[in-house]
């Protein structure tokens, strides 16, 4: 047991660090966010091609690094810090995450290859119009036509969809003799794929909704019958969002704490007046705990790949815990931060906002706290029958 | 950064999760799952003893001072096992965690070889003299004094002065005190830190029923009470320092072993819950998730602080850690209270006894007071570790 992080661990965060602050600052971000693609794609494939974070964390066997969670946690944390809208969380964080899960197979290692590379970004579409984050609101069906597959529904509130050369969707199995569920990549020029951008109240990061008519070219990774191996990847995927939400709530509450300790009002910075103080001191507490949640997480996952069939229970769990923390906190540390700016807070031109719109954002992305509570409470046996003394 | 432990670790964790089963279900049944501090009071101090006797009390210290060398990891798991068998609060706590770690780390040979095999054997019992009427929050306020003075015994310190709040001290043979002795400083300045025997004339202990009905605490009235010169932990007038090293050691690891008994609390909750139907409210299941989200992070930053300061370095994650869970603790104890519902408010038997849910509700308002009020953490939070401007004093 060492919970702290090895030399390597420090010196990937150093240079991620170094590299994002440099390259992408806020100066970088407001431009990112007039363009088509939300980022910038030179940045993005110095990214691939330089720093190598497209394969870092998946297996050598696809030409990644075959390094683990916790260094994906540590090099999403600082690109959330800049609240960096490029593919990396929905590309490996989230599409990844759920092939991962499946059955290694030529197919699956293929797709993989060509993220690892870089050559390509995937896109993960598990969700119908309402954004609920389970597999009953899966709205998309896989059926058998004429000896081929085929695919129909709609996904939507696909992260990175606008850009993404692979969908990894998830649809309801309703081929002869077959029941559950499938996950199935296709391409995006896929004909009768419509995908769509749609603009979101987070302005770093739109969304696609994805409409499948009649959808041929399919490729089949996994059959998936009682669901577990898209929810154990969507729980892999929670920790990835809460990894970015920790960066950016941390920036936020840098941020916030430069704020105070310069503006003067009364005669004195205001960040002497204990009213100040001690909301942030609350904030801080709630980012020390986001960060204690998000690693020990990361270190569920990778244990979990290790034996999967040993720490099921406990990635379930981590999954859970980590995204009602880093969601919820995120959220409160992002308002205070406008509360503290004062009027300068709830201005477009400054930063604060960005925060607490991508807070609301990755609040409901996989799940918003409420329904990971109710997760826990299961979890917890609050529904076990059990003779009490 | 790994969060398991190895094969051989949990070999110990057997060895020692097996002991303290044969005691909880054998010779001290009796104290088993005990929440308050001095309940059974002799059969508590009797189980010290043989804590010590096993060398079991303090397994992080050196061998020849009665402790085993024990790694982090063994500390941590074993302060684990401990909670998980139900063992009682430790009543030697303030000689195992502060005055002993004190004396180990800022006292000297003579004092390390009087007091440290005592403690670690549970044959003496110790209490803070921290606190005074007008030195709580402030505590470099004190007023306590003590002057040297050479008598038939050699050089003595005598000191006189009220400390207050003074938990455990019905029991202790020793109390360590902060004290002022150097006339007309004012401070952290002057102040020394002395180790002072409780059992002679001049020491006044009075209880202080508390909210729960319980006198855990005291008032300790010092009149011309003596101790030895050398029994000076740090320079004389240099004591502020070391009376700050002993707050440090509150964060080690007695913070694991204090989060399982979180742990029990909270499953003390949800079996009450079940059994009332109050775990199908979806609020009462909202809020025990949060409970248990809170514990669980409180166990990794736990165990990120100690791996920390294990490579000598403590960031600002410790200083969050008091605020953190004090204020889990009283949420916690709010929801014990919603749980337990209207007959929660009954008590169970003759002279104020409580059940354990709305006990742990009265209890748990003071988890925010003491070791510093929530108020005193967020100045520290925001002071050390954001870097924000200090508070001025209205008096200096």
């Amino acid at each position: 047991m060492q919970f702290s992080f090895t030399d390597d661990q420090n010196m990937i965060r150093d240079s991620a660090r170094e590299f994002m602050s440099e390259r992408c600052g806020s100066q970088q971000l407001r431009h990112d966010l007039e363009s088509a693609e939300n980022f910038d794609p030179s940045l993005w494939q110095t990214i691939t091609q330089e720093l190598g974070w497209a394969g870092l964390s998946l297996p050598e066997s696809v030409g990644g690094s075959g390094l683990g969670m916790v260094e994906l946690a540590i090099v999403l944390e600082e690109q959330g810090r800049c609240l960096y809208g490029g593919p990396l969380l929905a590309s490996v964080g989230l599409a990844s995450a759920i092939l991962l899960e499946c059955p290694p197979a030529e197919a699956r290692d293929a797709v993989l290859a060509r993220l690892a590379s870089g050559e390509a970004t995937a896109a993960l579409a598990i969700t119908g119009d309402r954004g609920l984050a389970c597999l009953d609101a899966i709205d998309v069906t896989l059926q058998e036509e004429q000896g081929g597959l085929r695919l129909d529904g709609v996904a939507s509130f696909v992260l990175n969809g606008h850009v993404a050369n692979v969908f990894v969707v998830a649809a309801k199995d309703q081929r002869a003799g077959r029941s559950g569920y499938a996950v199935v990549a296709i391409d995006t020029t896929a004909s009768g794929l419509h995908v769509e951008k749609k603009l979101a109240m987070d302005t770093t990061r739109p969304y696609a909704r994805l409409t499948f008519e009649s959808v041929r070219d399919v490729v089949l990774l996994a059959a998936d019958v009682d669901g577990r191996t898209i929810e154990r990847g969507v729980q892999v995927a929670q920790v990835a969002v809460a990894a970015e939400q920790l960066g950016a709530m941390q920036a936020v509450l840098d941020l916030t704490t430069s704020y105070v300790s310069q503006r003067v009002q009364f005669g004195r910075v205001i960040g002497s007046f204990q009213a100040i103080k001690h909301r942030l001191a609350d904030m801080m507490v709630i980012c020390e705990a986001a960060r204690s949640a998000v690693y020990y997480a990361a270190c569920v996952v990778d244990e979990y790949r290790a034996d999967p069939v040993t720490h099921a229970q406990e990635l379930a769990e981590a999954a859970a815990l980590v995204k009602v923390h880093c969601s919820a906190g995120f959220h409160d540390v992002a308002g205070n931060a406008i509360q503290l700016h004062g009027g300068i807070g709830f201005t477009w031109e400054y930063d604060a906002q960005l925060f607490f719109k991508r807070a609301r954002a990755t609040y409901n992305l996989l799940g918003a706290p409420v329904v990971h509570r109710e997760h826990i409470a299961r979890l917890m046996g609050l529904d076990d029958d059990k003779e009490v003394a | 950064m790994k969060i398991r432990f190895t094969p051989e670790q949990e070999a110990f964790r057997a060895g020692c999760a097996s002991w303290l089963q044969q005691q909880m279900e054998g010779p001290f049944a009796d104290i088993r799952g005990i929440m308050s501090q001095t309940f059974r009071a002799d059969r508590r101090l009797e189980w010290e003893r043989v804590l010590g006797q096993a060398r079991w009390s303090v397994i992080g210290w050196p061998e020849k001072y009665g402790g085993r060398d024990a790694s982090l990891a063994e500390q941590v798991i074993f302060a684990e096992e401990y909670a998980r068998s139900g063992a009682p609060g430790r009543v030697g706590h303030l000689g195992t965690e502060l005055a002993g770690p004190t004396i180990l780390h800022f006292g000297n040979d003579l004092q390390r070889e009087r007091f440290l095999l005592p403690i670690a054997k549970g044959e003496e019992f110790w209490c803070q003299g921290y606190s005074e009427p007008n030195a709580g929050s402030d505590l470099s306020n004190v007023r306590t004094r003590a002057r040297l003075e050479h008598g038939p015994n050699g050089p003595e310190w005598v000191i006189d002065g009220q400390k207050i709040w003074t938990s455990l001290a019905q029991f202790a043979d020793w109390c360590f005190v902060v004290c002022r002795t150097e006339e007309g400083t004012k401070g952290p300045a002057g102040i020394s830190y002395l180790l002072v025997p409780m059992k002679q004339k001049g020491v006044t202990v009075k209880p202080i029923r508390q909210i729960t009905g319980d006198a855990e605490f005291n008032e300790v009235f010092f009149d011309g009470v003596r101790t030895k010169a050398e029994y000076c932990v740090g320079k004389p007038g240099e004591g502020w320092k070391v009376a700050m090293g002993t707050l440090a050691f509150e964060r080690g690891v007695s913070t694991l072993a204090q989060q399982m008994t979180f742990r029990n609390e909270l499953e003390r909750i949800v079996e009450a819950a079940k059994s009332n139907g109050a775990a199908s409210d979806p609020l009462i299941r909202q809020r025990m998730a949060e409970a248990w989200v809170g514990l669980r992070i409180m166990r990794y930053s736990a165990l990120r602080m100690l791996s920390r300061a294990t490579t000598g370095s403590l960031g600002g994650e410790a200083l969050t850690y008091k605020l953190h869970w004090a204020s889990w603790r009283k949420k916690l104890g709010e929801l014990a209270m919603d749980v337990a519902g209207a007959p929660g408010e009954l008590c169970v038997g003759e002279g104020y006894e409580l059940a354990d849910l709305p006990y742990l509700y009265l209890f748990s308002r003071a988890d925010t007071i003491y070791g510093g009020t929530n108020q005193i953490q967020r100045s520290i939070v925001a002071e050390r570790a954001l870097g924000l401007p200090k508070e001025a004093r209205g008096d200096r």
